[in-house]
């Protein structure tokens, strides 16, 4: 045993690899992608781990694991179960024999996400429970539960931490070495593992009635828990309970109530820790759901008990909790004072605003800017998809007029190109989500005879969510080299006639070969070829001859480089950022932008 | 030791790091330590923060507005954002050295001075230049280092400097220690003279 100091990610990992879990799957996206990392770092014995396609691969690739009495985990973001969904429903309904932990971290804020929903109204909606961590030593000690209530029970079992959970780091005692547990292997069953309505109308019944013993079983569990006796109580979940506890730390007589287990709700748990209150604040992130919980629980009951919340305006309805709201809402509440004399930061001159952009050098930065060079004056929609790439929405490239969800871009591309024919349709993708959702796309487009141009951005990683590898990259987390997967055999073989390859940094070679396929009809698609410049050398740096530049700002009005800024009326490049992608020397008028040895 | 302390700046500056090190370091000591980072989208760019929480009694990784005892800011308007995190009597570590945003307009001007002579009158604050520390070392990516150093030598940070040499020799890969190691002895120089003046 040793102390690590980990992400609350780590501990996630960590706890899966003491509980001996098997095999390991997910797709990458924030806040979930150091789990799996986590997991290929650490020496395990046994253990199979993978970044699947998608999320979906990924649920079923765990549960054929979980059908052996192996354990198995699955990974991925909140919006990332969508995608999942499908198997995990009916993977409700069959069950597993080994433990299965579905962890799905949501966004509160949201911080990195498309949207704010809160995974424990999918385990309600799939009627299995959900362990909702406050810290990365409970989401270490939940994970090991979460097995335990897995194979118990025979159910998919869902870890829900959120961003800050995830992303903080806390000591966690570790061994130094796992070593996955011994499995079964597969029993053939077709009456258990096929579903078919009889079952499932079978299965349905079972699942009402265990998620009662369940929701027994967690009114015992340690991690609910309450202190505290005032009349007056505090009810709050996952980091949000971390906030309120340090906040009531000098108030140990306040009565401050954790629900770990939202899902089947603890109830003779709720029902003792509420004795004699009048009065409950739900302190939760996202959705009001312990908030309606309690609500259904009063009815059920008849309690005289006042439930505030996200649905009396006390709590705001979107965002994320912090430190200091606990303060503001929990003692609004309560009716306490608190000190909040900081340091004097009156008449502080207004910070400028700094919306996340494309890094400098970005090979995507290249391709945004050929195409729109090559449609200047055209009549051009362009869906955006989600990567780094979305990033290209930002002034001054102003080239995503869409972005909805994986792999969207594609078939949206299409739909617009149904609706108005005379517009050309672009569609940008990553080689990553190309891989995850893209694909099916492409064949829907080629089979309903659209019109449009895809423009596959390969930069060779996943690079928003920390440089993961996929089917083109010819590395997996078990072994390297594997096959690389090819984008353009793909799409040839689907049916796209023209696939042109291209480096989007021969600005000339990029714009002809987007202006080639814009005159012909069909699906044609260009692939931009160019490695992420977070994980390749820097070329030569560029400088700007303050001489020779006549302030026309071209260079910084056109491609909006973080590298770019203005000093004196000129373009100057920040030598720490320029990559040398020579992009803005292709712009500049009078080739103000050279070698900076030169 | 208890104490908070707030790192921020813009993201790729390397604020990940710096507070690893001093997480790793005041660990290697002792006290227990929590900590927070922003880590997706907003790394592109962005403002960041690190949250460092040292010491027993911090149950959530965000520190509280009001409760920093140190804010380490890589860039002048970043330390202005998040001045309010910082306690009434606590201290601020600045760089002079602006991150100017792209989006042209609301850079036109910005150049930091104003930022930095606010917070030289609201705090007690040590402003340190990241060029001029890292020129010797050839690149600003250093400065990370170096302003660990700059608060250790304050004695503000409450890790001693053999701590955090010794985290830097065991978490930065090898062929950079040589420079990290001279930067933070830089760094740690300027923070020395800082609190012997005082």
């Amino acid at each position: 045993m040793s102390k690590q100091y980990v992400m609350g990610n780590g501990a996630i990992a960590l706890g899966a690899l003491k509980a001996g879990v098997n095999l390991v799957a997910g797709y990458p996206g924030t806040p979930s992608s150091e789990i799996i990392e986590t997991v290929a770092k650490y020496p395990h014995e046994g253990t199979y781990v993978e970044w699947s396609v998608n999320e979906k691969a990924a649920m079923e690739v765990a549960a054929a694991a979980a059908y052996c009495g192996a354990r198995a985990m699955v990974t991925m973001k909140q919006v990332g179960l969508n995608v999942a969904s499908d198997p995990l429903m009916s993977l409700a309904y069959v069950g597993v024999k080994g433990g299965m932990v579905v962890v799905s971290a949501d966004d509160p804020g949201p911080i990195s996400s498309q949207t704010e929903q809160d995974t424990r109204r999918f385990a309600e909606f799939a009627r299995i429970p959900v362990f909702d961590p406050s810290s990365p030593e409970e989401a270490f000690d939940m994970v090991q539960e979460a097995f335990v209530c897995s194979e118990k029970y025979k159910t998919p079992v869902i870890l829900r931490p959120t961003t800050r959970v995830d992303h903080a780091y806390a000591s966690i005692d570790a061994p130094d070495t796992f070593k996955a547990k011994e499995y079964e292997g597969f029993v053939k069953d077709s009456k258990k593992w096929v579903i078919f309505p009889r079952l499932s109308y079978l299965n349905h019944a079972m699942i009402e009635k265990r998620n009662v013993e369940i929701g027994e079983e967690f009114s015992s569990c340690r991690f609910n828990t309450v202190s505290g006796d005032s009349n007056k109580a505090v009810i709050a979940t996952g980091v949000s309970y971390a906030y309120a506890a340090e906040y009531l730390k000098d108030h140990p007589e306040i009565r401050l109530i954790k629900v770990g287990t939202p899902h089947p709700l603890p109830e003779r748990f709720l029902l003792k820790a509420l004795e004699g209150v009048s009065e409950a604040l739900c302190f939760e992130e996202l959705s009001p759901y312990i908030e309606e919980s309690l609500l259904k629980l009063i009815g059920k009951h008849h309690l005289e008990l006042d439930v505030r919340g996200k649905l009396t305006g006390d709590v705001p309805p979107s965002g994320e909790n912090d430190a200091d709201s606990a303060r503001r809402i929990i003692s609004r509440f309560l009716g306490m004072e608190f000190d909040e004399t900081g340091a004097d930061h009156a008449g502080a001159p207004q910070p400028p605003m700094r919306p996340p952009v494309l890094c400098a050098g970005c090979p995507h930065r290249a391709s945004f800017y050929a195409v729109k060079r090559a449609m200047k004056g055209k009549k051009a929609v362009f869906c955006g998809d989600i990567g780094c790439y979305t990033l290209g929405n930002a002034m001054p490239l102003d080239m995503v007029d869409t972005c909805l969800c994986m792999g969207a871009g594609v078939t949206m591309a299409q739909g617009f190109d149904h609706m108005d024919p005379d517009a050309v349709s672009f569609a940008f993708v990553g080689d990553s989500t190309f891989f995850a959702s893209g694909i099916t796309g492409v064949v829907n487009a080629v089979y309903n005879a659209a019109d449009m141009i895809l423009c596959v951005l390969d930069n060779s990683t996943t690079a928003m969510t920390g440089h993961q590898p996929h089917p083109g990259t010819g590395r997996n987390l078990m072994a390297t080299p594997v096959e690389k997967v090819s984008i353009e055999k793909i799409l040839l073989a689907v049916g796209v006639e023209k696939v042109v390859t291209v480096d989007p940094l021969d600005l000339d070679a990029a714009i002809a070969a987007v202006k080639e396929c814009a005159a012909l009809k069909g699906v044609k698609a260009i692939i931009f070829k160019s490695p992420c410049v977070a994980i390749t050398k820097p070329d030569k740096k560029l400088r700007v001859d303050s001489e020779t530049c006549i302030g026309c700002l071209r260079c910084i009005k056109e491609i909006g480089c973080p590298a770019l800024s203005v000093t004196d009326g000129k373009a100057v490049i920040d030598e720490n950022l320029c990559t040398g992608c020579g992009l803005c020397a292709k712009l500049c008028p009078v080739n103000a932008i050279g070698g900076a040895e030169g | 030791m208890k104490k908070d302390i707030m790192i921020c700046g813009v993201g790729g500056q390397g604020t990940v790091l710096a507070s690893k090190i001093i997480a790793a370091s005041a660990m290697d000591e002792g006290s227990a330590v929590h900590s927070a980072e922003t880590i997706g989208m907003a790394q592109r760019g962005g403002s960041v923060t690190s949250h460092v929480r040292i010491g027993e009694g911090a149950y959530s990784p965000l520190i509280p507005v009001g409760g920093a005892d140190l804010l380490i800011a890589f860039e002048p308007s970043e330390a202005v954002r998040n001045l309010r995190y910082l306690k009434k009597d606590g201290f601020v570590i600045v760089n002079r050295v602006p991150v100017k945003p792209t989006t042209l307009g609301s850079s036109e001007g910005y150049d930091g001075k104003e930022e930095i002579a606010f917070l030289q009158s609201k705090c007690d604050c040590l402003v340190v230049d990241s060029d001029a520390l890292c020129a010797p070392f050839g690149s600003s990516k250093f400065f990370n280092v170096a302003v660990i150093g700059a608060a250790a030598g304050t004695g503000k940070l409450g890790i001693g400097a053999d701590t955090i040499r010794n985290t830097i020799v065991r978490i930065v890969p090898e062929r950079f220690q040589e420079k990290n190691l001279a930067a933070f002895d830089a760094g740690s120089k300027i923070g020395v003279n800082q609190y012997a003046n005082q």
